[in-house]
């Protein structure tokens, strides 16, 4: 069974010359399987909306694919027409955005906006559309009366969850989630990830769950990708990424944000600036912030992609292929 | 509903200051013109008929200030502007009331193309340019830009000299002035043709000149728009690009436009006074013209009051508008 | 306001340029006008000829030398008037918006006293009262009626400011209130202030311009308004002298043009979001 989403060797960049002047993302592998949560993780400005938006075909103006293949089930996103790419918005992929005020059109009701889509994909029928709608809100654990309203009657938890309902309505297999509960309160962030592993188990989609906050991802992923800028550094199952994190980045970020239990520990933060994207050192662009720099090595040469173990990577050059442990 | 009594009564209130101001104006001005005005008539007219208009232009200097204001305020209760000097003995409201509807039908007619044509190019120029893809920038939007500029940039009267000069003159497809042909039935067939007919060059005029800010303002609206969440949603939603354009975009970025409206009936009165000047167009601001040139300050007044009135209620028509097509206003907030 | 992003934004080195070319003809018009623009001993009605470029008034006037002298009236009374108005909203609409209270409750009421009245109404009748004439009555009373709109707008933008964090702490720290206006809030609408500016130049020139028309100013100054009076006046139309109508507009469009899309350029430049994507 080939995956759900295959993403080999791409490069994203921001500008109207060639090559761009701007590199957002650069060879970026990743790849997504049914039923399996991804998260990527990094900080602002790493390039993990830029492989989103790029992921799923909704890269605006300057923004574009330079190289690199994205596979849905085995078929090359840039072989699609404009209208095959259309319908695979909502009906194989859906992304959710954060559910800004603003995110849904504030003059038409919720409901109209439901039909609209599931119009675009076919489903012309307006009390088959009205059934789908209210069987999506009803997933999400939102009162069915709610498809009459505005956008902005709504609190923003219920707002979120109406999003990702609308994103389930066409049953993708594909979810793509930016940063959905980040301005939401931890409660309500609880409750809104809970439902949406519940629907994972229940309808078998697979999640791309990009956030800055890593502590989030290590409890609901299955597998965690970290980001750092335009390049993934480090990508392992979420409990091993936990336990036994390998890249010096990973290390870091690890040790800035406290266990709820144990011992009171030390925080650290991570001295210095992520690399400017327009202007790119040569070498592995966290060099200037490692602790483990090597100089000679980690200034001058890209650090090459070790593949650990069938499940593990790490772009770091403290590490051989088929060791564990730090050279 | 709260909403538009709140509006109701602020409308109540600066239509009070309004023909407030109005009254007081001419009162203000140095050698008060009013006082001047009636010693032109000192020997031509008879001491009672001054004396009527005296009491009809509110100047009956026995009731002192206070009394003169409240005098007038009743007139105008009963729809009394006072009498003309220049046109004496017909009333300004008479003469309001004979070219108003010249006026109205023409900036009527203009306003709603100026704006269709306006909004509608103002739209299609933003979403070229935001579709423009590898592009630096749409040629539509780049050039309709300082097309939209130079629209707003023409003097009105300048325009229509030329085009009375080209068009009438030269070329003879249009008349030189007036509002229709003299001796015509306005009833008949042939007379409203003739009204058409003269009508269309002024009409032509006043559409271009106001068209110009419908077409930035749309266009910015629109561009402000298209960079907004919920546009993008609905791409992520697999919309086509029509009904993303019009249900999403242009459904929202009109919504601003109401507010503006009060600039673009700015442009429009200020436009209308000078196109009916050159074309002779027997609308109210050609009387203002002749009101001014004459000194005749009854007249000058009413027509005044009456332009700031017609704004105010039009400024609240669009309120009220407003507040029908916007459903953060119309339905309230959170459940 | 940036520099570097004004130099490179067409629009507004294309409206400069054409600013630029009137402002030096304007400054050097006494000495390149080829004859006094008042003269009046030329044949009436020329057409245009070799000694006469764009031909003569019906007065005996030549009007190449009278567009450019009337370039002087144009650009002194905008600038003129855009710097009056500008002061004007900077008190009524700034300081008012950012200092709150009585002040801005009676200024915002004056305010939305004058933008009630219609202006171009309000700007004939008022310089009628006054009985037109001297160019400093017009420009009284192009600033009475025009700053009105611009600011209601920078009001709105200061009172925005005012909750700013560097804003709050500069206020806590004991700065005068003038001194905050000046030195936090005002450098930080730089571009809708400039951008006013030049919206108000616009409209002073075409007001001025129309009141002369009107024959409300002085008809005897040599502008392009009045140019177009007399041509009105003097049946330029059946005369077939176009030229005497078409040139006074088109400099007056043309300025008009060049301010509108200064205007608009650094409207552009000061929010993001209209910007150019290059």
């Amino acid at each position: 069974m080939s995956a759900l989403l295959e993403i080999r060797d791409l490069t994203v960049g921001y500008g109207w010359r060639f090559p761009p002047a701007v590199t957002a993302v650069r060879n970026v592998s990743l790849t997504v399987n049914a039923g399996e949560i991804v998260g990527v993780a990094g900080e602002s400005g790493c390039g993990k909306s830029t492989l989103a938006f790029a992921a799923t075909g909704l890269l605006d103006a300057p923004g574009r694919v330079v190289s690199g293949s994205i596979c849905y089930d085995g078929t090359e996103m840039s072989t699609l027409s404009r209208e095959e790419l259309r319908r695979l918005h909502l009906e194989s992929v859906s992304m959710v955005f954060q559910a800004s005020m603003n995110v849904l059109n504030p003059v038409m009701r919720i409901g109209a906006q439901f039909r609209d889509a599931m119009a675009a994909h076919g489903v012309s029928s307006k009390q088959e559309a009205r059934r789908r709608a209210e069987e999506a809100f009803d997933l999400v654990k939102v009162p069915r009366r709610f498809l009459d309203a505005y956008p902005h009657q709504l609190s923003g938890g219920m707002r979120q969850r109406a999003v990702i309902a609308l994103a389930l309505v066409m049953r993708p297999k594909l979810l793509v989630l930016d940063e959905p509960t980040t301005a939401l309160d931890v409660v309500v962030e609880r409750a809104i990830l809970q439902s949406l592993d519940e629907l994972r188990h229940e309808l078998g989609f697979g999640v791309i769950f990009i956030t800055h906050d890593l502590s989030l991802l290590v409890e609901i992923a299955d597998r965690i990708a970290i980001m750092y800028a335009g390049r993934i550094i480090e990508e392992a199952p979420a409990r091993e990424l936990y336990d036994h994190p390998k890249h010096p980045y990973t290390i870091a970020l690890m040790g800035a944000f406290p266990p709820l239990q144990g011992e009171r520990q030390r925080l650290s933060g991570i001295p210095g600036q992520p690399p400017d994207m327009k202007d790119l050192p040569p070498g592995c662009s966290y060099a200037p912030r490692c602790p483990h720099f090597m100089p000679g090595t980690c200034d001058v040469i890209d650090p090459p992609e070790v593949v650990i173990d069938e499940r593990r990577r790490v772009l770091c050059h403290l590490f051989q292929p088929h060791e564990s442990t730090r050279v | 509903m709260q909403y538009l009594l709140k509006r109701s009564g602020a409308l109540v209130v600066t239509l009070w200051i309004a023909i407030t101001v109005n009254y007081a104006l001419p009162r203000l001005m140095p050698g008060n013109p009013v006082e001047t005005m009636f010693a032109r008539y000192q020997g031509k007219v008879s001491p009672t008929a001054i004396h009527a208009m005296e009491l009809d232009f509110g100047l009956n200097t026995k009731t002192g200030e206070l009394g003169q204001y409240v005098d007038y305020l009743r007139h105008l209760a009963s729809g009394n502007l006072g009498v003309s000097f220049s046109y004496f003995p017909a009333h300004v409201s008479t003469l309001i009331g004979e070219t108003l509807p010249w006026t109205l039908g023409l900036v009527g007619f203009a306003t709603i193309l100026a704006f269709l044509l306006g909004t509608g190019l103002g739209m299609f120029a933003a979403w070229r340019r935001g579709s423009a893809g590898w592009k630096r920038g749409s040629i539509t939007d780049s050039a309709l830009v300082p097309f939209g500029l130079m629209l707003g940039a023409l003097p009105s009267f300048w325009i229509s000299l030329i085009l009375l000069y080209f068009v009438a003159f030269k070329f003879g497809w249009f008349p030189v002035g007036g509002g229709v042909a003299t001796g015509v039935g306005l009833l008949t067939l042939s007379g409203f043709g003739s009204l058409i007919h003269h009508a269309a060059l002024p009409a032509i005029t006043l559409t271009l000149i106001s068209m110009g800010l419908w077409i930035l303002l749309m266009r910015n609206n629109m561009l402000t728009v298209l960079g907004e969440d919920y546009v993008k949603f609905a791409r992520a939603k697999g919309l086509r690009d029509r009904s993303v354009a019009v249900h999403y975009a242009a459904r929202n970025a009109v919504l601003p436009i109401f507010a503006q409206l009060a600039l673009a009936l700015g442009i429009v009165v200020g436009g209308q006074v000078f196109i009916e000047i050159v074309f002779s167009y027997p609308g109210i601001g050609f009387l203002l013209l002749n009101a001014v040139e004459n000194q005749d300050y009854p007249l000058i007044q009413g027509i005044f009051l009456i332009f700031t009135v017609t704004l105010l209620l039009a400024n609240f028509a669009a309120d009220a508008l407003y507040v029908l097509f916007d459903p953060r206003v119309r339905v309230g907030a959170r459940q | 306001m940036n520099w570097r992003e004004f130099r490179h934004n067409r629009r507004a080195m294309t409206g400069a340029s054409i600013l630029g070319v009137f402002v030096v003809v304007a400054l050097l018009a006494p000495v390149i006008v080829p004859y006094s623009p008042t003269a009046i001993r030329f044949t009436p009605n020329l057409l245009p000829d070799g000694a006469h470029w764009l031909g003569t008034t019906v007065n005996g006037q030549d009007i190449f030398s009278e567009v450019l002298w009337g370039t002087r009236a144009s650009l002194f009374v905008g600038f003129l008037c855009a710097s009056l108005i500008s002061l004007i909203q900077l008190v009524m609409g700034v300081f008012a918006g950012y200092v709150g209270g009585l002040f801005d409750t009676v200024a915002t009421a004056v305010t939305n006293v004058f933008l009630v009245l219609p202006s171009l109404p309000l700007l004939i009748i008022l310089a009628a009262y006054l009985q037109g004439g001297s160019v400093f009555v017009l420009i009284a009373v192009i600033v009475v009626t025009g700053w009105a709109w611009g600011a209601k707008v920078l009001r709105a933008q200061a009172i925005t400011l005012r909750e700013r964090p560097f804003v709050q702490a500069a206020r806590i720290s004991g700065e005068s209130r003038w001194h905050i206006v000046m030195t936090h809030i005002v450098p930080n609408m730089l571009g809708i202030i400039v951008s006013n500016f030049f919206g108000a130049a616009l409209f002073a020139v075409l007001a001025e311009a129309g009141l002369e028309f009107i024959g409300l100013g002085n008809i005897n100054d040599v502008t392009w308004g009045t140019m177009l009076y007399w041509a009105q006046e003097g049946n330029a139309i059946f005369l077939g002298e176009w030229v005497w109508l078409l040139v006074p507009g088109l400099c007056l469009a043309l300025v008009g043009t060049s301010l509108g899309l200064l205007n608009f350029a650094v409207d552009e430049i000061a929010n993001p979001r209209l910007r150019r994507l290059a």
